[in-house]
């Protein structure tokens, strides 16, 4: 393998951490929100108590998209910096605005619902907006004028493909979300959570499959050369939607826990969807090789000093490996441990 | 106005904003972490109030350090694409590096603040020491990219490309650790000060609990203790800096002194304007032959003067203003300390004099200042440099436009920002009293 395929490989791993942890993350905001009226089913105290510690980890994984970015495609910064310069400047904003707000409605109860309320909404707008990035990397947006590359970003809000982006993403955060807080509050022996949870996954599921293939139909009228390229991957979308069928069966399997009356086995379902994602964003990242951006940057010519690559590569390893350790601690002490799982009295 | 200066100001204007919370972000878990230690030591409740108090601004504050970090690392890439190029071909690994230092903070400030009761001792502080040292981390990976920016080393420029790349001389540049000292000594220094302000805005009130007042005096101390050592530290760097800025950017220490001839015992200006025409500083208090010494501890040694310099590469000449300014602050600071030190050591008393508290409550805010006066130092002081005799600010600038706009946005955000970032603290301290944090075994002798 190439040293440029192995960076890409990295940075599209990312990219596609950030786009699970970030779903869930932002979808936990919005069903926090939801559910804020709903007491008794300690659904928004499921969903605070996953978000309170994790919320700064996803963070960093979009710092990590970036950096990884201009680091390994320096060459690509000047193209994606100009082009992106308004829509990331959006994001940005909304990123900053949801995680204030989320962070003020822990320190202030008397206004507590409407902070949730401005974190929850601007939070869902994020992954609406991010998704953008990928129509504007297909290159139907961006024109040249006098030299510089420009963002045709009118234009791009204008199109019906940018809403079947904005709705697969949309629906993607809230299927993703629902699934793992039905999970959450799977173990964490909440049946009613559950079983709002489970519901909403059930009702999520098939709209986020139908919203997939509009995906692929604006992919294809907007951007021929990346729908030939996606199709010859047919196989691998075949085993993407194999795997949601398998993930989404798991939420009426017979459960293993018998304190629950509520059929699913979601932690198979939250890991057969994921698994659907990894391979649909495998098949569309190989189908976008070897663009960054279409048609003016490309992984060659985007690429790294071969020096700093090796540097690089070897300290993202040896900064891996000495952080595993603290992932795992973090696990076990917010997604496994009994007693922080089950102590729901305030909720935060 | 141009869009390059549009794209400064906003760009200055984020890392205004975000600098504060940055700094308060390295210096308060040090504070935290002295509190937690002397809990442990003494195992006097008090301690542990405050580390649980400061632990929950610190919360607040991060809301808002994190997702404005995240602007400014972002921003950079949208707006100086040219710069972030040779960046990611250079000096790529700070940046890289700093992503970890950040999940480590992250991951263990949530174990500390969430799983804080299900925590050993020894993993609390454990916790606590792994949030520091990667919160200082992250403030040390930035500043080497910031130190590269004057002192760039590990490539060569040929014809617009970037040859000879050796990403780790361009880490180990030569103004890397002295600046990365600065920056995290001043840190701590700050996040003290800003304590010993809020102790001391206590204790000025009327009517205090015997409580309040025994908690109010422990903080003010500690603070006093750990900015006192910190200042001074930081000045010894200072002197440092200087010398490096002698060594490799002469015309910045010529702008800072406001020194326009080359000579030897070359005289130190304090305060004035620096006027152009006249090439003299007007109004200030001229010591001769000290910037000589100061630049290489002998009076004979040549400083540089501005005039050596073609016009077009002179810093603009205000920065001999934010010099002093910085350099007069934390002199002032020092001496406050020390006020308060020897003021315990002579007259054997517990408390302040009223006169003494108001000055401790200035503090906070000034070491703020320092901070903002030093960074803005540090950053006009290099222009029109944006990689120091390499590369223009204006060469690396988006071409975008329309800068003006996004300005108005993110400096509505930022403002809008504080004023809830203020209204929050202030309401969540009001709402959770000193005296509730108290066990109930606890009898208030008041």
């Amino acid at each position: 393998m190439s040293d440029t395929i192995i960076a890409i490989s990295m940075i599209w791993m990312f990219v596609f951490v950030y786009s699970i942890a970030g779903s869930i993350d932002f979808g936990a905001g919005y069903w926090s929100m939801k559910y804020i009226k709903h007491k008794r089913s300690k659904a928004t105290n499921i969903a605070n108590r996953y978000l309170s510690p994790s919320w700064e980890i996803t963070n960093v994984f979009i710092v990590m998209v970036v950096v990884g970015l201009f680091n390994f495609f320096p060459g690509a910064t000047y193209t994606l910096g100009t082009v992106l310069l308004l829509p990331a400047s959006l994001i940005l904003l909304l990123i900053t605005i949801r995680s204030a707000f989320l962070v003020f409605s822990h320190s202030a109860a008397k206004y507590k619902n409407t902070l949730i309320m401005v974190s929850g909404i601007s939070g869902l707008l994020v992954p609406a907006l991010l998704i953008l990035v990928l129509p504007i990397t297909h290159g139907n947006f961006i024109e040249i004028v006098d030299g510089v590359e420009r963002l045709k970003f009118a234009r791009l809000l204008v199109s019906w493909s940018a809403y079947a982006f904005i709705a697969f993403a949309v629906s993607s955060t809230l299927f993703l979300s629902s699934l793992l807080l039905a999970d959450y509050s799977h173990v964490s022996g909440q049946p009613e959570a559950y079983k709002i949870y489970r519901r909403d996954a059930v009702i999520g599921g098939p709209l986020n499959l139908l919203f997939a293939f509009l995906l692929i139909l604006a992919i294809y009228r907007e951007a021929g050369w990346l729908y030939t390229n996606i199709i010859k991957n047919w196989g691998w979308l075949l085993l993407s939607v194999l795997f949601f069928l398998v993930g989404y069966s798991a939420l009426f399997w017979k459960s293993a826990n018998k304190d629950l009356s509520i059929d699913g086995r979601p932690r198979f379902a939250v890991i057969g969807i994921v698994i659907q994602y990894l391979f649909a964003s495998a098949a569309y990242g190989k189908a976008h090789l070897p663009y960054i951006v279409y048609p003016f940057v490309t992984i060659e010519s985007g690429f790294t000093h071969p020096d700093t690559f090796r540097a690089l590569f070897w300290s993202y390893m040896v900064s891996f490996a000495v952080l595993v350790p603290g992932f795992v601690y973090f696990w076990r002490i917010f997604m496994k441990d009994t007693r922080y799982l089950k102590q729901m009295g305030g909720g935060d | 106005m141009n869009d390059i200066l549009m794209a400064r100001v906003l760009f200055g204007t984020t890392m205004g904003f975000h600098v504060i919370f940055a700094t308060l972000g390295v210096g308060i878990p040090l504070m935290i972490l002295a509190a937690e230690l002397f809990f442990h030591k003494t195992k006097d409740q008090e301690y542990q109030i405050m580390a649980k108090r400061w632990t929950k601004a610190f919360a607040v504050l991060l809301g808002v350090g994190i997702p404005s970090g995240t602007i400014a690392g972002v921003q950079l890439s949208l707006l100086w694409p040219g710069f972030m190029e040779v960046v990611g071909k250079v000096i790529a690994l700070p940046f890289q590096i700093e992503i970890f230092a950040f999940f480590l903070e992250s991951l263990f400030m949530s174990i500390y603040v969430y799983a804080a009761d299900r925590l050993s001792p020894f993993m609390r502080i454990v916790s606590l020491s792994l949030v520091a040292v990667g919160a200082a981390a992250s403030a040390i990976l930035i500043t080497n990219v910031h130190a590269f920016e004057g002192t760039p080393a590990g490539f060569r420029m040929e014809s617009g490309k970037v040859v000879d790349v050796d990403p780790w001389a361009a880490f180990f540049n030569p103004g890397f650790l002295v600046t990365a000292e600065h920056v995290v000594y001043s840190a701590f220094m700050t996040g003290a000060f800003v304590i010993a302000s809020v102790s001391a805005v206590k204790l000025l009130k009327k009517k205090l609990t015997g409580q309040e007042q025994s908690l109010h005096r422990k903080a003010l101390a500690l603070s006093l203790v750990i900015g006192g050592i910190f200042s001074i530290m930081t000045a010894f760097n200072g002197h440092t800096s200087a010398q490096e800025l002698h060594k490799y950017q002469p015309e910045k220490l010529a702008a800072a002194e406001g020194l326009f001839k080359t000579q030897p015992n070359a005289p130190l200006t304090i305060g004035g304007y620096t006027d152009p025409v006249s090439q003299t500083v007007k109004y200030g208090i001229e010591i001769p032959g000290l910037l000589s010494f100061l630049a290489a501890n002998r009076f004979d040694e040549v400083v540089t003067g501005l005039n050596d310099f073609p016009k077009n590469e002179w810093p603009p000449l205000f920065i001999h203003t934010l010099f002093n300014s910085m350099v007069g602050i934390g002199i002032l600071l020092i001496v406050l300390s020390l006020i308060g030190f020897i003021w315990n050591f002579v007259t054997r008393k517990r408390s302040f004099p009223r006169w003494l508290l108001w000055m401790f409550v200035a503090s906070g805010p000034l070491s703020l200042l320092s901070i903002e006066f030093g960074w803005i130092f540090s950053c006009t002081g290099r222009q029109p440099w944006v990689i120091y005799r390499v590369m223009t600010t204006a060469e690396s600038a988006t071409k975008t436009g329309n800068i003006g706009m996004l300005f108005v946005l993110f400096a509505g955000a930022y403002l809008f920002l504080a004023i809830v970032t203020v209204l929050v603290l202030r309401y969540y301290f009001k709402r959770h009293p000193l005296h509730l944090e108290y066990g109930p075994d606890t009898i208030d002798l008041s």
